[in-house]
């Protein structure tokens, strides 16, 4: 059987490529991409630990945090759809108002 | 065998959740994040979760992806032309998830390896709908209206705007 470690070091690695994705781009549909691939990870580690303990509320998590997933994604591709209609981009730099 | 699947699909979970990052097409970017999806199913399909695997194959790569691809399509996103960051911020992103990778290296190693139990049927859909639907039952009501609230601030949000609106030119 797979050590637990194994999982771990590998969601490790998908979270840190998620936030790697974050601050490297500026196209605002890949950062959504990445926070999705950071929430992935986080799913995997709460699926092993649920598997390695017996115990089925980690999975159970995992299912809500599917459907927030999914609203979340529903709501920010709106706000996207909005937010190219105004500036004609997806470029995060244009939205810089709150920034100072 | 099952260690040898678990390489597998590590290898291709990482290397295609790298190529989302790098690659310059977000249509691209969008195909290999599926393929990362699918090898996280797998992953699950692994750790006994069959049920979730499912609803991950549905809910990510059929309606999430969907979704995303749709968007992009829209708003003909499919040329290479975004902008890129300079190299010196590129440089700063690297080290930042470098040292973030750090920190979780270090705090994962020295853990306690954790014994698993015998195989139990935990995943399965009978056991975790007996879950969901006795403790997690409340919870299981306000996702759903989590899930209208969503619904119903997408389709304002993406209604058209009447013409007397301000709108904001950033440009």
């Amino acid at each position: 059987m797979i050590p637990i470690d194994y999982y771990l070091w590998l969601a490790a690695a998908l979270f840190t490529i998620g936030v790697l994705g974050v601050l490297f781009r500026r196209n605002a549909i890949i950062i959504f991409m990445c926070i999705e691939l950071m929430l992935n990870a986080v799913n995997l580690v709460m699926v092993a630990f649920s598997t390695y303990l017996n115990d089925a509320a980690g999975q159970v998590f995992v299912f809500f945090i599917m459907a927030v997933a999914a609203a979340e994604v529903a709501v920010g591709l709106a706000i996207l759809i909005v937010m190219y209609r105004n500036t004609q981009t997806t470029d995060i730099n244009v939205l810089n108002r709150l920034k100072w | 065998m099952t260690l040898n699947l678990f390489y597998f699909l590590s290898f291709v979970a990482v290397l295609s959740a790298l190529l989302v990052v790098l690659s310059r097409s977000p249509v691209h970017s969008v195909l290999y994040l599926i393929v990362t999806f699918f090898s996280i199913a797998g992953h699950y399909v692994l750790l006994n979760a069959q049920f979730l695997a499912v609803v991950h194959v549905i809910v990510y790569a059929g309606a999430i992806m969907v979704l995303f691809l749709y968007v992009i399509m829209l708003l003909n996103l499919n040329k290479e032309s975004e902008p890129h960051k300079s190299n010196l911020l590129k440089i700063a992103a690297a080290i930042c998830a470098g040292l973030l990778m750090v920190v979780l290296v270090g705090s994962l190693k020295g853990t306690d390896m954790l014994v698993q139990q015998a195989p139990s049927d935990i995943g399965y859909v009978k056991n975790l709908g007996q879950v969901l639907f006795t403790d997690f039952l409340l919870p299981f009501e306000i996702a759903s209206i989590l899930l209208l609230a969503a619904m119903v601030g997408a389709v304002m949000l993406g209604k058209a705007e009447k013409p007397d609106d301000n709108k904001i030119h950033m440009k």
